[in-house]
């Protein structure tokens, strides 16, 4: 009875212990991106408002309607969840990278924090990034266009979830790198192309049979998509598909991740 | 109990090569350990594999008791560590710094501020709090990383080289620091070059070198092992040559500074009775060197 109270009370320290270091490192991320907003946030409401401008606003007028929405409306799904992957996965590849490279990664290390809370903390920075840039981007295309949202719920789990997929997969690309040049070679040869192909600009239904099903091997086309039938209410993919290729994808890569730590790799020696 | 406790402990690095070949180490608790060896002897692996940077290949390491391979996370919320390099965020405040530690390692927001502010005014560093660390000097740098080792508390105080670069007056204020530290009940591994430093400080040492341990022994043990000690001393007046018709083996190195090698069974009040004798007055006296470190030099030479 005696060792059962003392493993109670053990586990309950643990899980207040656990909930703190989870805390510290989330507000520690959140901090460290808002501390240098000009750097994380705003260069996308630049970007994300050129594209409106040029896409949405000068061609998108000659282009005409696409699924049922005039183009500028068609694409703002699209561009906030370029948006939202490109700043979710550049969060942490870049945090975790330079936590190992100044290595003050090892204050983290030397402690008692359970490496499924690393991976959770960081995420979390990075999903906290993408949910906050989402935001900023809906409300930049809102000044182009009208959008009414079809589905919050929808919305915001394909936002939490997406951001969730690629900052797991920047904190991979992290822990595989090894020099910074190592953490711009995915976004510019990976998720570059992936995302300028995965539907943004145009539907599927629009390509050649060949490049439509090749498409479909795409994952970030369910999750523009997905997202796109959270506001507008159309979508290429059925909703479940989309899900089911976006919660299996985070799934693998966070179980990847944190064998990734677990092993130690690019983190010890 | 050991506070650390380390049996067979082997590391292979994926390069080939084999720092760790096999090394036995018990550090009792209360102690003020020193674990010294050569550069690349192995200290800075086996602290990395004690403090969970570095993966071991082999071995068993227990931190009071506690088998690290069965939970590491306890056995850690028991260890502090003061890495040689540093290696905190040089964008953060000194107390973001000091504060974030302690939340790694779950210590609930008032606790840890308090616990903050204790050790940053310890260490001299309270007026710093909100400065970034990057604009710190480097003895100041050296100090926040033992007050972010301490934040929590830890039962076991492991310092690699903490006094690297620091100024002798500082120095000697970190040892004050570590030697009231450790009388309070803290067990202090400590590893340094300054071999004076770990003669003052320590009780107990271990000597390591090309991946094995070479002495483990008290630190007194250890210094009657020294079979001569060269002593410098000043005279008050100048001598033509070294005197003789003694056991002492004498040596002039001006007109008014003898030296004089003093062997084991031979005492420092024979040499000043035979000096008075011929008329040579001594002003003062030092030792040549430091003892360890000619026993430190004496131990590697022979390992090798």
């Amino acid at each position: 009875m005696n060792s059962t109270t003392t493993f109670e009370v053990d586990m309950k320290s643990r899980w207040q212990r656990n909930r703190i270091a989870f805390q510290t490192i989330f507000s520690k991320e959140l901090a460290r991106f808002l501390r240098i907003w000009m750097q994380t946030i705003l260069p996308s409401a630049i970007t994300m408002a050129l594209y409106f401008v040029i896409f949405g606003n000068l061609i998108g007028s000659r282009i005409g309607s696409m699924g049922g929405f005039s183009y500028i409306q068609y694409i703002a799904p699209g561009i906030i969840m370029m948006a939202v992957i490109t700043n979710s996965y550049s969060n942490v590849v870049s945090s975790f990278f330079g936590a190992k490279f100044q290595r003050h990664i090892e204050e983290i290390l030397v402690s008692p924090v359970p490496h499924v809370l690393i991976v959770a903390g960081y995420v979390a920075g990075g999903v906290a990034r993408g949910v906050i840039v989402a935001f900023v981007v809906l409300m930049v295309a809102l000044l182009f266009t009208e959008i009414q949202i079809y589905s919050y719920a929808i919305t915001l789990a394909v936002v939490v979830l997406t951001a969730t997929l690629f900052s797991i997969g920047g904190l991979i690309n992290a822990i595989y790198a090894k020099k910074f040049d190592d953490i711009s070679i995915v976004p510019t040869f990976v998720l570059t192309p992936l995302t300028y192909l995965g539907g943004v600009f145009y539907s599927i239904d629009l390509l050649p049979d060949f490049w439509r099903t090749l498409s479909l091997a795409n994952p970030v086309l369910y999750m523009v998509n997905a997202f796109r039938y959270g506001i507008l209410g159309v979508s290429d993919i059925g909703l479940g598909t989309a899900f089911l290729v976006i919660i299996v994808f985070t799934s693998g890569l966070f179980y990847f991740s944190l064998s990734l730590l677990r092993r130690g790799v690019g983190i010890r020696s | 109990m050991h506070a650390l406790e380390i049996r067979n402990l082997t590391k292979t690095y994926a390069s080939g090569i084999r720092a760790l070949d096999g090394i036995d180490l018990n550090v009792d608790q209360g102690e003020f350990f020193a674990l010294l060896g050569p550069n690349g002897a192995g200290k800075s692996t086996a602290i990395g594999i004690i403090s969970s940077l570095i993966n071991k290949s082999s071995g068993l390491i227990k931190v009071f008791g506690i088998d690290t391979d069965h939970d590491f996370d306890r056995a850690k919320s028991l260890i502090g560590l003061v890495p040689q390099e540093l290696n905190f965020s040089q964008f953060e405040s000194v107390s973001e710094i000091v504060l974030n530690q302690a939340g790694y390692y779950g210590i609930p927001r008032r606790s840890a501020r308090a616990n903050t502010e204790r050790f940053l005014r310890q260490l001299g560093l309270w007026d710093r709090r909100n400065q970034r660390s990057r604009d710190l000097s480097g003895g100041m740098k050296r100090r926040l990383m033992i007050a972010r080792a301490l934040v929590h508390e830890p039962k076991l105080l492991i310092l690699d080289e903490p006094t690297a670069g620091v100024d002798i007056e500082l120095r000697r204020s970190m040892w004050d620091f570590l030697r009231d530290l450790n009388a309070a009940g803290t067990t202090i591994i400590l590893t340094t070059h300054y071999l004076e430093e770990a003669e003052h400080l320590c009780r107990n040492i271990a000597i390591i070198n090309r991946g094995q341990i070479i002495e483990n022994t008290s630190m007194k043990r250890l210094l009657t092992q020294l079979h001569a000690e060269i002593f410098v001393l000043d005279l008050s007046a100048p001598i033509s040559a070294a005197p003789e018709g003694s056991d002492f083996d004498f040596r002039l190195k001006d007109d008014t500074t003898l030296e004089v090698v003093v062997y084991l069974g031979q005492t420092i009040n024979d040499v000043f009775e035979f000096l008075s004798g011929k008329s040579i007055q001594v002003t003062s006296m030092r030792g040549k060197s430091n003892r360890l470190e000619e026993l430190f030099v004496n131990l590697i030479q022979e390992d090798e």
